[in-house]
């Protein structure tokens, strides 16, 4: 496959180029240019209906983008289906409100997709859930139902199950917003010891506190566009567009 | 006791509930005779019990005739079990030869032998059971019951009657329509505008027309449109008939389930690459079905009772052939009638409430305790 002369050099993990999409007339993203390197963390924030769900859910085609190119490693998206299964076995998701499979017991939440899609045998798959979800510390959780297990729980055997698939970039969305106060720390913990471990992950997130600590860049997105971007120190002293400015002073001002 | 600065928070410790309002005695004075109207209503309602129940005990067991011929059932208003007693080989097998009734009997505890560890959750090898059940059991139980190969001789199906009709029809129609209303849910619900419109189509069409039709239909209609020489065997076509029919709802029923299960579950499941099918497979559908039990095995229940519209067309199911045992000028009693009803009306009651029990235990099973 000739997917070289497209990646630029090859080492971006994600290259989002002119990206357009739009919900029936409605334009959510508006010329989206992102290069993501590998092992890179970046953190999306801004308002509600701005659109940065949008754009990571655009990287694994849970939605499609109508204009612009969008590469992930070094792979482009179409309406290919093989492509996107293959771009989706290199990406993992976690979402807002965890989405495991309730009918599965934790173990066989984590071991589904790489017996199915990765055709690794069940014993192989099972000692590689056990090994994640010790590193999410529920080892012994493995043989319940997601319905038994808090909130916080849940999202780490979220995580757990997306590495499973050992992909070369993770995206969450807003993973910790449906989380009680109290679990909000365990979940955040797993994420700091991933990108420590240095997965190359986008997160959208209102944790502030996460992004100054992991990323490597923070992304502003409002309107559907990337408003500012910049490495999290100067992202949070000193935002250099007005409407950044706002924003942080209303979530951080209180 | 503790200092001012640290308090040691202290939980009260529980106490049981006033035991009044607990158990059976409880449940009695909250349901039963919490006010003057509820204590009234459940009076009345017990004598109602006492009134209908002693009055078919009476009529059923202890007035009944247990013993003896038509002679004895010929006065009064009570049950005539000699009468069933007589006719109950044709209630079970019909018409069918009297010497190969063994294979009706092989082929019934083959497939019960076969059910019993399928249905028990415990069981291991269910694998292997579910390839025998539905992969080699119905080629066994098609050439027992209908011979003409491996020297035994052929049984045609217009001698086939009674229970066995009743349970060849409902199950065939049970297992055939099953899968076939799945496919048609997943079709009203795809993204091809093709295989939408051809499920949407099907479905209507066969819901918008009653069931007697469909049997007229298949019966009388079909063989004009079959070219010359080429016949269907009658029961093959009312077979054929009623699983369709019973697909359409069954296509329904499924697609309520479809409908409930959350995008997030098809989205995880796309985020972590399966496709369509596995998608469906493993997750999506393991949760709709698993919703619509108590829907699907209403339409299971309702085409059991169904199967006894094939009389129209000239098939004996079980209410079939003990309608057709009243014409016996040998039994004709006035409790004759009375008593075939009772007792079509027992065995089948038995079989919906079993199938209802049943579904009622998986569904408790199956329920692993989330609401997501």
């Amino acid at each position: 496959m000739n997917t070289i002369p497209q990646t630029n050099g090859g080492n971006y993990a994600i290259e989002i180029t002119n990206m357009n999409k739009w919900f029936g007339s409605f334009h959510v993203l508006r010329d989206i240019n992102l290069q993501v390197q590998q092992g890179e963390r970046i953190v999306i924030c801004g308002p509600s209906g701005s659109g940065k769900s949008t754009l990571i859910r655009c990287i694994n085609r849970l939605e499609e983008h109508q204009e612009g190119s969008i590469i992930v490693d070094g792979i482009e998206l179409s309406n290919d289906l093989k492509k996107i299964d293959e771009i989706r076995r290199e990406v993992g998701m976690c979402f807002q409100h965890f989405n495991l499979f309730p009918h599965l017991t934790i173990l066989e939440n984590c071991t589904l997709a790489p017996i199915w899609v990765r055709r690794m045998s069940k014993t192989e798959a099972n000692e590689i859930a056990m090994s994640y979800l010790e590193r999410v510390k529920i080892p012994d959780q493995a043989l319940k139902y997601p319905g038994q297990l808090s909130g916080g729980q849940q999202q780490r055997v979220a995580i757990a199950r997306a590495l499973c698939m050992n992909p070369a970039v993770m995206l969450f969305d807003e993973p910790t917003s449906a989380l009680d106060p109290e679990m909000i720390k365990e979940v955040l913990d797993v994420m700091v010891d991933l990108a420590e471990g240095g997965m190359t992950m986008i997160c959208v997130t209102h944790e502030m506190g996460f992004a100054r600590r992991v990323a490597n860049r923070v992304i502003f997105m409002d309107e559907g566009q990337i408003v500012e971007q910049n490495e999290p120190e100067a992202f949070f002293t000193s935002p250099r567009n007005d409407r950044t400015k706002l924003f942080l002073s209303q979530i951080l001002g209180h | 006791m503790n200092t001012e600065s640290q308090q040691v928070w202290q939980p009260i410790p529980e106490k049981p509930p006033p035991s009044l309002s607990i158990g059976p005695v409880g449940w009695a004075r909250k349901n039963l005779f919490s006010t003057p109207l509820d204590i009234a209503l459940t009076v009345l309602g017990l004598y109602m019990i006492y009134v209908v129940a002693s009055a078919i005990l009476d009529w059923a067991v202890f007035n009944a005739v247990w013993r003896g011929t038509a002679d004895d059932c010929r006065e009064g208003s009570r049950a005539c079990w000699p009468f069933i007693q007589a006719k109950w080989g044709q209630l079970i097998y019909g018409r069918y030869p009297l010497e190969e009734r063994w294979r009706v009997d092989a082929t019934m505890i083959i497939g019960v032998l076969a059910m019993i560890p399928m249905l028990i959750p415990a069981v291991p090898f269910k694998k292997v059971n579910a390839i025998f059940l539905f992969v080699v059991y119905p080629v066994i139980a098609f050439f027992l019951l209908l011979g003409g190969r491996f020297s035994l001789p052929l049984v045609e199906t217009p001698l086939w009657g009674g229970l066995l009709v009743t349970l060849v029809t409902s199950i065939v129609g049970i297992v055939g329509s099953l899968p076939l209303g799945i496919l048609l849910a997943l079709g009203r619900r795809s993204d091809m505008p093709v295989v939408r419109m051809l499920s949407i189509g099907f479905i209507e069409f066969w819901r918008g027309i009653p069931l007697i039709t469909v049997l007229f239909m298949a019966s009388v209609m079909l063989p004009l449109f079959l070219p010359e020489g080429v016949t269907l065997d009658k029961l093959l076509r009312c077979l054929v008939g009623i699983a369709l029919f019973s697909a359409a709802y069954l296509a329904e029923v499924v697609r309520g389930g479809l409908q409930a299960i959350p995008r997030g579950q098809y989205e995880a499941a796309n985020a972590l690459g399966l496709g369509y099918w596995r998608t469906m497979l493993l997750i999506i559908l393991p949760q709709a079905l698993r919703l619509v039990i108590p829907g699907i095995v209403n339409s299971f229940i309702a085409l059991l009772k169904d199967t006894t519209l094939v009389l129209i067309v000239g098939l004996f199911d079980l209410l079939g052939i003990i309608q057709l045992s009243f014409t016996d000028p040998n039994w004709s009693t006035p409790n004759t009638a009375n008593t075939g009803y009772f007792t079509a009306a027992v065995m089948f009651w038995c079989l919906c409430f079993s199938i209802s029990r049943y579904s009622q235990f998986m569904e408790r099973r199956l329920q692993t305790g989330h609401k997501r």
